[in-house]
């Protein structure tokens, strides 16, 4: 099929401050998997006005429709779903052991080494705290090049905070650095996937009339891709868009080689994906996409195909098939606790996606796979 | 009295790294000005403020106690920059272990935010798995282009820990550099108690430099003020995770007195003893080597001095959460207040003939 240059450019949204600001209150959010809370109820607040109809179903994703208008000679609309997952990794309170300090389990994948030194934030009054270490003084040499045990560690809120049971076993927590834009570029934890949200709030708000768009704001991604699934189930689409975010290891090799494990370059577009860990893009939807990107003149490059998985994973596997892709920002350093994005990027891949949509037809499933 | 937390707070979001302090020496000189009789810059930027003692009649001189608490902070310095991500090392003593993911400051032609990032596996050297890197094969990302960190950093500028202050209830704070800006703040309470009350001997207060590195401050300020005591302040190890031994302290139930080889015995006793007398919990705490703090430079300077060292316990030191209770720099203040009031004119001569 055809996509139509230059057409649909004028009506861009474009994501300006108030877009930047809306991002920023989602990063700083804790929403750690099964506690998707916090970053839900700034979610309904956005959406509620724009939303045909709007459901929490038993695992607690959000789903949005908003319906696009029939036209003369169609029978329905195509029902296009788009995914962005609440969830973000993080911490959860296991056991008071007195005076503020409390020991913790991980929830998602984060590597023990990015935790010592950080402060975190605990609950949803988000009680300031820390992960400490021992002092570099009383380290022996031979343990300087040992990871620190994870049980080693423990949140530590100060024997004050400690007291009034202020925390309490079974609290999520997260990383506690706040959002920041510095020069090109944007800086926070969680930016996997409140960037993913972030974008599909403004879809919801700018929804193309020629689709159904089923928004589902989905849970428990970064434990086993959890809420995405059951979301696909009751949407029942006729195919399906993950926006997520990928990471960009894009830098310099110690020994000066070229870097040919980068995944994505940060600053060089939506990052399209062919095949991942967990599921291998509809090859229609991938050449829809780079065509779009393509004759639109917006900047794209391939995610190296390789590890890793969205909520596509569980997406395409639902029912009888749903086709599936997933467009991500590349993100350096997602699940520390600074994850870095190129704010180009973002506007980039919202107008990639954006502009697909409202050139999507039937046409582009009719042919085979 | 100024209020310790704002005070503190706003200490330790202001740079200093070791041999470049001007940024929180000029924090504290304006602290103290008003505070002082006379304030004074060493050659090597220490700061040195004086409160006057009442020389007894006939006499034209008071002998001097130096309070010395040093105000250098421990950081990283850029060695290279490489496709638009910066190399560094250290400033200080710092485990590279609790740098992955923090947030620092940049100090180039401008200020720049950045984060402190370990590369995947495969772009570092073949390392065995539960190892950790070294601070070289880390990198600073300031988020921005190649040819603006070019244009903007270059080798030599300072970065520095950026977590900001984190406030634990009422009496509780934790961040970078509290170590050993802690005791400035001390050190400040200290001054403006002295204020109000009579004293007979001359104090120093010096707020020393490169303490983390070469003692340099500690070593220079003393030959410099030459005084008859000098009393090292500085941070303690508080007990805490990972921390329970002999050479830590409860956070927040006391100081501490060093006792070894860097410290008098009589002073120390005298402290002691004045300590158990206003009832300021205070704890031994046995150094038996060095005491890593600047009495193990005053005490051989020139013809030697006789020295003490006064302890805030703190969990995890030099990492960027440390963590005080705002009720032991108090009593550290008010110690060193106590102390500085009870010298006699002529005690020193028992000190030094006994």
């Amino acid at each position: 099929m055809k996509t139509k240059r230059g057409a649909i450019s004028k009506d861009l949204p474009k994501l300006r401050s108030a877009q930047i600001q809306l991002l920023e209150r989602l990063c700083n959010a804790i929403s750690v998997s099964g506690g998707e809370g916090e970053v839900r109820e700034i979610i309904l607040e956005q959406v509620k006005p724009y939303a045909d109809e709007i459901k929490i179903d038993a695992l607690g994703n959000v789903l949005v429709t908003r319906k696009g208008i029939v036209r003369r000679g169609d029978t329905r609309r195509l029902r296009v779903m788009l995914a962005a997952h609440m969830d973000e990794v993080g911490f959860m309170i296991v056991n008071d052991e007195g005076e503020g300090i409390f020991r913790f389990g991980v929830v998602g994948g984060i590597d023990s080494r990015q935790l010592p030194g950080h402060a975190v934030k605990v609950g949803t009054d988000h009680i300031p705290a820390v992960i400490g270490a021992k002092p570099v003084h009383l380290v022996e040499d031979s343990d300087l090049k040992h990871v620190f045990p994870i049980d080693d560690l423990r949140i530590d809120a100060g024997p004050g905070n400690g007291k009034g049971g202020k925390i309490k076993v079974g609290d999520w927590a997260t990383f506690a650095i706040p959002f920041k834009r510095i020069g090109p570029s944007l800086r926070a934890k969680a930016l996997d996937d409140r960037v993913g949200v972030a974008s599909l709030i403004e879809l919801v708000k700018h929804a193309p009339a020629n689709i159904d768009l089923l928004a589902a704001f989905t849970v428990q991604e970064e434990v086993g891709l959890r809420g995405a699934g059951v979301a696909a189930y009751a949407f029942d689409p006729d195919m399906a868009i993950v926006l997520d975010c990928t990471p960009a290891n894009d830098l310099p090799d110690w020994h000066g080689e070229e870097n040919i494990h980068y995944n994505t370059h940060l600053g060089a577009g939506p990052a399209i994906y062919i095949a991942d860990h967990a599921t291998l893009s509809d090859p229609r939807l991938v050449r829809f996409f780079i065509e779009t990107a393509e004759v639109q003149g917006i900047p794209y490059q391939l995610r190296q195909p390789g590890g890793g998985s969205t909520d596509a994973g569980a997406i395409h596997r639902q029912r009888t098939g749903i086709p599936s892709i997933s467009i991500s920002v590349p993100t350096r350093y997602p699940h520390t606790a600074a994850s870095i994005a190129r704010f180009s990027d973002w506007q980039n891949t919202f107008s990639l996606v954006y502009t697909s949509l409202s050139q999507l037809t039937f046409d582009v499933l009719v042919g085979e796979r | 009295m100024k209020e310790l937390m704002p005070f503190l707070k706003e200490m330790v979001s202001i740079a200093g790294l070791s041999g470049y302090e001007t940024p929180i020496r000029q924090l504290v000189e304006e602290t103290w000005r008003p505070l002082t009789d006379e304030l004074h810059v060493s050659r090597l930027g220490s700061l040195h403020g004086l409160q006057k003692g009442e020389a007894p009649k006939g006499s034209g001189s008071c002998h001097s106690i130096a309070f010395a608490t040093h105000m250098d902070a421990i950081g990283l310095m850029v060695t290279g920059v490489v496709e638009g991500f910066l190399r560094v090392t250290e400033v200080g003593g710092l485990d590279p272990r609790v740098l992955l993911g923090q947030p620092v400051v940049v100090h180039g032609r401008e200020n720049l935010l950045g984060v402190v990032v370990q590369p995947p596996a495969n772009l570092l050297p073949n390392m065995g798995p539960d190892t950790t890197v070294s601070v070289e094969h880390l990198l600073v990302d300031t988020g921005l282009l190649p040819n603006q960190v070019s244009r903007l950093v270059h080798t030599g500028d300072l970065v520095s820990y950026a977590q900001e202050p984190l406030e634990l209830g009422d009496d509780y704070l934790a961040g970078h550099t509290l170590d050993n800006r802690v005791s400035i703040a001390a050190l400040t309470y200290c001054l403006e108690l002295l204020r109000k009350n009579r004293h007979a001997w001359d104090v120093w207060a010096v707020a020393t430099v490169q303490e983390e590195e070469t003692m340099a401050g500690a070593l220079t300020s003393t030959y410099d003020l030459r005084p008859k005591i000098a009393v090292a302040v500085d941070v303690t190890f508080a007990k805490g995770p990972g921390v329970s031994d002999y050479r830590a302290f409860s956070l927040g139930k006391g100081i501490t007195l060093g006792w070894g080889p860097n410290i008098h015995p009589t002073l120390h006793k005298m402290v002691k003893e004045l300590a158990d007398k206003l009832e300021i919990p205070c704890h031994l705490d046995p150094l038996p080597h060095r005491s890593g703090t600047d009495a193990y430079g005053m005490q051989i300077v020139a013809e030697g001095v006789p020295t003490v060292v006064i302890g805030i316990p703190l969990r995890y030191m030099h990492t960027p959460v440390e963590m005080v209770a705002i009720k032991d720099i108090q009593r550290a203040g008010r110690l060193m207040a106590e102390f500085a009031m009870q010298l006699e004119p002529e005690f020193v001569v028992e000190l030094t003939e006994k």
